[in-house]
């Protein structure tokens, strides 16, 4: 039981919870406040991966701004008294099963899979401490604005193309007219 | 030689068929920016130049010498392959063939559109798509003649689409009332579905004898360049089973018997009286219809040849249809129903006239078993004569009166003087009254109904006492008969009340004299052009049939006079009435109506006509119906699915997922 | 390497769950986040996991990528949710009938 393990436990007890409370409290403003700790708990887990920049942009675009963006929406739309629907039983006990069945199955599949052999192979490290080993900002730098082989710089351009799009339509659906 | 510098000759005859086709471009295209009087001119002068081709035609082809074994020789002066098969040696192809019916029909044709076109000039004076109404004329026009002309079944097919279209969309010309939209659209349908007969019946024929072509002898003469058509290998279809070409034709008189408006597949055509009368005289009495006729006909020899059984059910599909629609016509008030039916009946006639000939010796055609064949054709030729008239005048007074019912004419005949008398010359020949052309051809069809069996022959002279019947209680209805005096006055108000104008009735005298004149008049009688095998046939009169059948429709003319003449004989006293004895003259004129109402609705009409009718309504209507329900139901029941709940949708869609991976689990 | 595939599998049916039940198309929205999350989560570990040795990097990128995506899929739907409730005053799921018939 090593650090690692420790920390992944702490972090995994947070993000099932807080993901289960996310959909189930009453208060829309409760579940905008558990998803955040959803994403700070994905964004530790990109942390132990060793992923730092990913954790980094995880922290920055979804916490700090997505959520943001939804307690303005919340507010906004006065949406605070969001219960679950009433008069449907039927549906949230339909909904419950599927999503357990489902869960089960998924479950039952990824450790049918036996990925701990994958593991024991040679160069796929185990978790290490957060360190830029695994991937260097200058290496994502690098590849993000290559058109070599594994470069990306055309999904990169797609992408900033598509958030200004994104800016100029929301900007327009939400104007006052 | 001689025959090929013929062909040579007939080169124009493509220009027949692509003159109209460039006047519904044009005005179809440009109609918007045409005044109503260039847009008629253009159509109705297009027209003119295809009628005097055609006739030229008709002159060339019939005065030309005869082959050595005395028939026409068959030309060809285009065919070129349009689309290949891939699949043996089969190819759609295009061209144009000349035949003997082919030039008959290009006559018909191009003569009751013409006419068609001039009268329009009156009748449609003013209408709103004014230019619409003559592109469609001239689409039609050109899909109707390149039906004719095919030289195989595929460019027939193709045509007899068109022409559906052309029917579909002058029907619903009126498109801004509901009546002519539904009725559109069950014409459409209703062809539609029997077309699919007809397409499948071609595949079948096709597939198994190898060859579209109508050059069943590949007797025909081709122009230079033509490809010449590959006659169909009977005798490989019948090798492959017995019952393929009988199916094969049967098939096709499906897709004829929706065109033509057979028994089960009738039910369009009174409802196709919501177009224009022009349309109605043009493409539902003369020339649309009579393509399953023509089609059949064309068919011919392989019918006789390897299906004479399977033609007996033609014969019989016809005769039941003929009496049906007869009686029908007996009980209809609207006079353009009584004209369709009446359309029905004749046109079945002309079916029975094809389903009754017998082969001759060996399985071979001869003159004298296909007489019907003659018959058909020549009945074919004088209907569409006098029923375009019919259809004419009925929409001369439907233009001064506005109403389709008898009960607001009677006594019309000293306001129209020439449709009056164009009106009694075409009933007296659909009747079959010497001399006019209609007794010719119906003699014929009942002569060759005798020679196939006596039952037959009964039947049709029945039938046709039935015709002379319903169509004088017609004529009397309008012309004669109680007149609507109040209407009228208030019609002779706004003016537009009286004779038609002449570009209206000009057309009609026209048609009319082609009534009185073709029965007698054409040298060598029509037997000389077209007959079963081609050769000359001379029609003898059979002094016994001839004279029954005119006995027995002068009976029924008199009964109609008696009844429907006779019950508004009293217009001098009811005039005389009109101020002391008002209410008891109404009384008494009631009283007489019940008298004949009892004899026509509840003795003919009860038994006979409203049985029928109920059964048309609720068992042949019902089915169609049914289907039609049956969707509607099954529709109401699908589309709770389509809430439009996003959760729902999202729930079915997980839940696929969810059995899909369960599924890939195990 | 399964418990981080089996947390991201929670993850996911506790968004679903909440698409499935939530009335108030912003929690929808939020649960919508939760299942992006979730993908997230699976294409970075697959690719530390499995591919980082071969020097691939592609699960990493994809991670990136759907996080700018989905950035701007939520702006773009709250703008639309703030619009539609200037219109409707109501954002329930149920009530968003106006637009279908």
């Amino acid at each position: 039981m090593d650090s690692f393990n420790i920390m992944f436990i702490v972090l995994a007890v947070i993000i099932a919870s807080c993901s289960v409370l996310t959909v189930v409290s009453r208060s829309i403003m409760r579940s905008a406040t558990y998803l955040f700790f959803t994403l700070l708990g994905t964004a530790g887990l990109y942390f132990l991966m060793g992923y730092t920049f990913l954790g980094a942009v995880q922290v920055m675009v979804y916490a700090g701004g997505i959520i943001v963006l939804y307690v303005f929406a919340i507010l906004l739309t006065r949406g605070t008294q969001d219960k679950l629907s009433e008069n449907t039983k039927n549906k949230i006990v339909m909904s419950a099963l599927l999503s357990l069945v489902g869960l089960g199955i998924f479950v039952y599949i990824i450790l049918k899979q036996n990925f701990m052999e994958l593991l024991s192979q040679p160069g796929n490290l185990a978790l290490t401490a957060p360190d830029e080993s695994v991937m260097t900002m200058s290496q994502i730098g690098q590849n993000m604005l290559s058109s070599a082989e594994g470069g990306y710089i055309l999904p990169f351009e797609a992408v900033s193309v598509l958030l200004l799009a994104c800016i100029v339509g929301s900007l327009l659906i939400a104007r006052k007219r | 030689m001689q025959s090929n510098f013929i062909t040579m000759d007939f080169q124009y005859t493509l220009l027949i068929l692509l003159l109209p086709f460039l006047s519904f471009l044009v005005l179809g295209i440009c109609g918007k920016w045409l005044s109503h009087k260039v847009a008629g001119l253009i159509g109705t002068f297009t027209l003119g130049a295809v009628a005097v081709m055609s006739y030229y035609t008709a002159f060339v082809y019939f005065t030309a010498d005869r082959l050595a074994d005395g028939t026409f020789a068959t030309f060809v002066p285009y065919n070129f392959e349009w689309l290949p098969f891939y699949i043996g040696n089969l190819h759609f192809d295009m061209g144009i063939m000349l035949d003997p019916i082919t030039v008959m029909m290009l006559i018909v044709i191009s003569t009751v559109s013409l006419m068609v076109h001039i009268y329009s000039f009156g009748y449609m004076h003013g209408e709103r798509g004014f230019q619409r109404y003559y592109a469609f004329l001239s689409l039609f026009t050109m899909s109707m003649l390149g039906l004719v002309v095919a030289t195989n079944i595929f460019q027939m097919y193709m045509f007899w689409e068109l022409v559906g279209v052309c029917s579909y969309l002058l029907i619903g010309f009126y498109y801004t009332t509901a009546p002519a939209v539904s009725a559109s659209k069950k014409a459409f349908i209703v062809t539609r579905f029997a077309d699919l007969g007809f397409l499948v019946g071609i595949l079948v024929f096709g597939y198994y004898t190898g060859s579209f072509s109508f050059d069943f002898t590949e007797s025909a003469t081709y122009a230079v360049g033509a490809l010449h058509g590959v006659a169909p290998d009977c005798a490989k279809a019948v090798a492959a089973g017995g019952f393929i070409l009988p199916t094969a034709l049967f098939l096709m008189f499906l897709g004829g018997a929706g065109k033509s408006a057979m028994f089960p597949l009738h039910i369009w055509l009174p409802d196709a009286m919501e177009g224009p009368t022009p349309v109605s005289a043009l493409i539902h009495a003369a020339t649309m219809v009579v393509a399953g006729v023509f089609q059949v006909a064309r068919m011919f020899p392989l019918w006789i040849q390897y299906a004479p059984e399977t033609l007996h059910y033609v014969a019989w599909i016809g005769a039941f249809t003929a009496f049906y629609a007869a009686a029908v016509a007996c009980a209809q008030s609207d006079i353009k129903r009584v004209l369709a039916f009446s359309t029905i009946s004749q046109i079945a006639f002309m079916m029975v006239a094809l389903g009754v000939c017998i082969p001759g010796h060996e399985a071979t055609i001869d003159n004298h078993g296909s007489l019907g064949y003659m018959a058909s054709m020549y009945h074919l030729f004088t209907h569409a004569m006098f029923k375009a008239t019919l259809f004419l005048c009925a929409g001369c007074i439907i233009h001064a009166v506005h109403s389709n019912e008898m009960s607001a004419m009677g006594g019309m005949r000293k306001y129209m003087p020439v449709t009056n008398w164009t009106f009694l010359i075409a009933t007296l020949a659909i009747s079959g009254i010497p001399p006019f052309s209609g007794f010719f051809s119906k003699d014929e069809i009942l002569a060759a109904s005798f020679n196939y069996s006596p039952i037959m022959g009964w039947i049709m002279t029945g039938i046709a006492a039935m015709t002379a019947f319903y169509m004088f209680r017609v004529y009397f209805g309008i012309f004669w008969g109680t007149e609507n005096k109040e209407y009228h006055e208030e019609l002779r108000h706004h003016g537009h009340f009286g004779e038609a104008p002449l570009v209206m009735t000009a057309p009609l005298v026209f048609l009319t004299l082609f009534t009185v004149f073709m029965g007698w008049t054409l040298p060598g009688g029509f037997g000389a052009y077209v007959s079963a095998t081609g050769t000359e046939y001379t029609i003898h009169l059979d002094p016994q049939i001839a004279i029954t059948s005119v006995v027995i429709a002068l009976v029924s003319i008199g009964l109609a006079t008696y009844i429907y003449k006779g019950s508004s004989q009293p217009v001098a006293e009811r005039m005389k009435a009109t101020f002391p004895n008002l209410h008891q003259w109404a009384y008494h004129r009631f009283y007489i109506d019940e008298v004949y109402q009892f004899v026509t609705h509840r003795i003919i009409f009860a038994y006979i006509s409203r049985p029928i009718a109920w059964f048309d309504r609720h068992i042949v209507d019902g089915t169609l119906n049914g289907l039609a329900d049956g969707a509607h139901y099954i529709g109401e029941k699908i589309r709770p699915l389509q809430s439009g709940r996003v959760q729902q949708y999202a729930y079915v869609f997980f839940l696929g997922i969810v059995i899909l991976f369960f599924i890939l689990l195990i | 390497m399964e418990y981080f595939l089996i947390l991201s599998a929670i993850m996911m049916f506790a968004g679903i769950f909440g698409f499935l039940t939530r009335r108030s198309t912003l929690a929808i929205l939020l649960s919508i986040e939760l299942m992006l999350n979730a993908t997230d989560i699976n294409f970075a570990v697959f690719n530390r996991f499995m591919w980082n040795a071969s020097g691939a990097h592609e699960g990493y990128f994809f991670s990136l990528f759907s996080i700018a995506i989905s950035a701007a899929e939520s702006a773009i739907a709250i703008a639309i949710m703030i619009n539609i409730y200037r219109h409707l005053k109501d954002i329930s799921i149920d009530k968003l009938q106006k637009m279908k018939w």
